[in-house]
């Protein structure tokens, strides 16, 4: 590597440090709460950081504990469990276009950290600079996920040991929701994205009595469609 | 909870497995192989595709409300929306979020 790739390269993990640190401010509670559910819930300190851990997908994991309080049998634990995380499989495949052609251990590291915020807070960002490099955009990812990542972990660490002194009080509950929508309305950018949300929203909720993750996979292969559709007919209109 | 040890981490690593298959599944498959046009453009819309839909139901009917609609969630999610699209800024938004979702929270106990 030239040193001036080197540079752009360091420049790079830094602006995604830059742009990832303040979802800080939003997985700590999450995870804090996580470990205050988990641990109410009967898993001993290893099980309830394993799962911060090995898993990092805070939805799922609530899914999970849930279902385990309920004594759900095993195999309906875990399928309901990742049927919420499928959504990252699409996510994977949008990253294809840009970090396709990493070196397979840099694109099994991202796989790793593919989590909503990394995943959505780097796709603006590469959509927004089309010439970045690939090592360039690997290294944005790395830098998103640097701190937002150990926070979840020791978080979650947090949570499990200050357990009830977490008082339900604080409403902690609607903080995801409100980061989602804050992390997905500046991408409103087209009509065609606005009819995409606007599916997305009315599919999931004439779905919702579906099992956990299923109705919004539906839901969001409808939006995305719909998005493409519209984007395209507009496309013939301006022509 | 009724689970042996043993069950529980099994659960933990396979929800660990699976979870990482699944985000690695096309990145890792298709590698910079070429993609379709009509699939890319499908792909581009996959942020806002799925993230409305994952909140939607959150926003209507909390949990922690008893699956009853909630004004000040409702508000809550109204204001984020509004000033993180006209902001653009991600940070405006859970600001506004935050303050509207507290700020009725501690209006409605006064009430």
């Amino acid at each position: 590597m030239t040193s001036t790739a080197k540079t752009a390269t360091r420049s790079a993990f830094l602006a995604g440090f830059r742009d990832g640190a303040p979802f800080v401010f939003v997985a700590a509670p999450f995870s804090l709460l996580f470990g205050v559910v988990a641990t109410d819930a009967g898993l001993t300190l290893a099980q309830a950081m394993g799962f911060s851990m090995l898993v990092i997908a805070g939805a799922a994991q609530f899914a999970a504990i849930q279902l385990m309080v309920e004594n759900a049998g095993i195999a309906f634990v875990l399928l309901a469990a990742l049927a919420v995380n499928l959504r990252m499989a699409m996510y994977s495949a949008s990253l294809v276009p840009y970090l396709g052609a990493a070196p397979l251990w840099q694109r099994a590291l991202i796989a790793y950290m593919n989590f909503d915020q990394t995943y959505v807070v780097s796709v603006a960002r590469y959509e927004k600079d089309p010439g970045m490099s690939v090592p360039a955009r690997v290294a944005y990812f790395l830098g998103v996920a640097t701190p937002i990542t150990p926070v979840w972990m020791a978080m979650t660490l947090v949570g499990i040991l200050a357990g009830q002194a977490v008082p339900e009080a604080w409403s902690l509950d609607f903080i995801m929701p409100i980061m989602f929508l804050a992390m997905v309305a500046p991408m409103m950018k087209s009509p065609a994205h606005i009819a995409a949300a606007a599916m997305s929203i009315c599919v999931a909720l004439a779905l919702a009595w579906m099992p956990s993750g299923t109705g919004l996979l539906i839901a969001a292969g409808a939006a995305m469609l719909t998005g493409a559709l519209v984007e395209i007919w507009m496309e013939r209109r301006g022509s | 909870m009724s689970y042996t040890t043993a069950e529980i981490w099994l659960i933990i690593a396979i929800m660990g497995v699976g979870t990482f298959l699944i985000r690695f599944s096309f990145l890792g498959l298709i590698g910079d192989r070429p993609m379709p046009p009509f699939i890319l453009r499908l792909l581009r819309f996959t942020p806002v595709a799925v993230l409305p839909g994952m909140v939607a139901p959150l926003a209507l009917w909390p949990a922690a409300t008893g699956g009853q609609p909630d004004p000040v969630r409702l508000l809550a999610a109204a204001a984020t929306v509004i000033v993180g699209y006209y902001t653009r800024h991600v940070l405006w938004g859970v600001g506004a979020g935050v303050v509207t979702f507290y700020g009725g929270l501690w209006v409605t106990a006064l009430l």
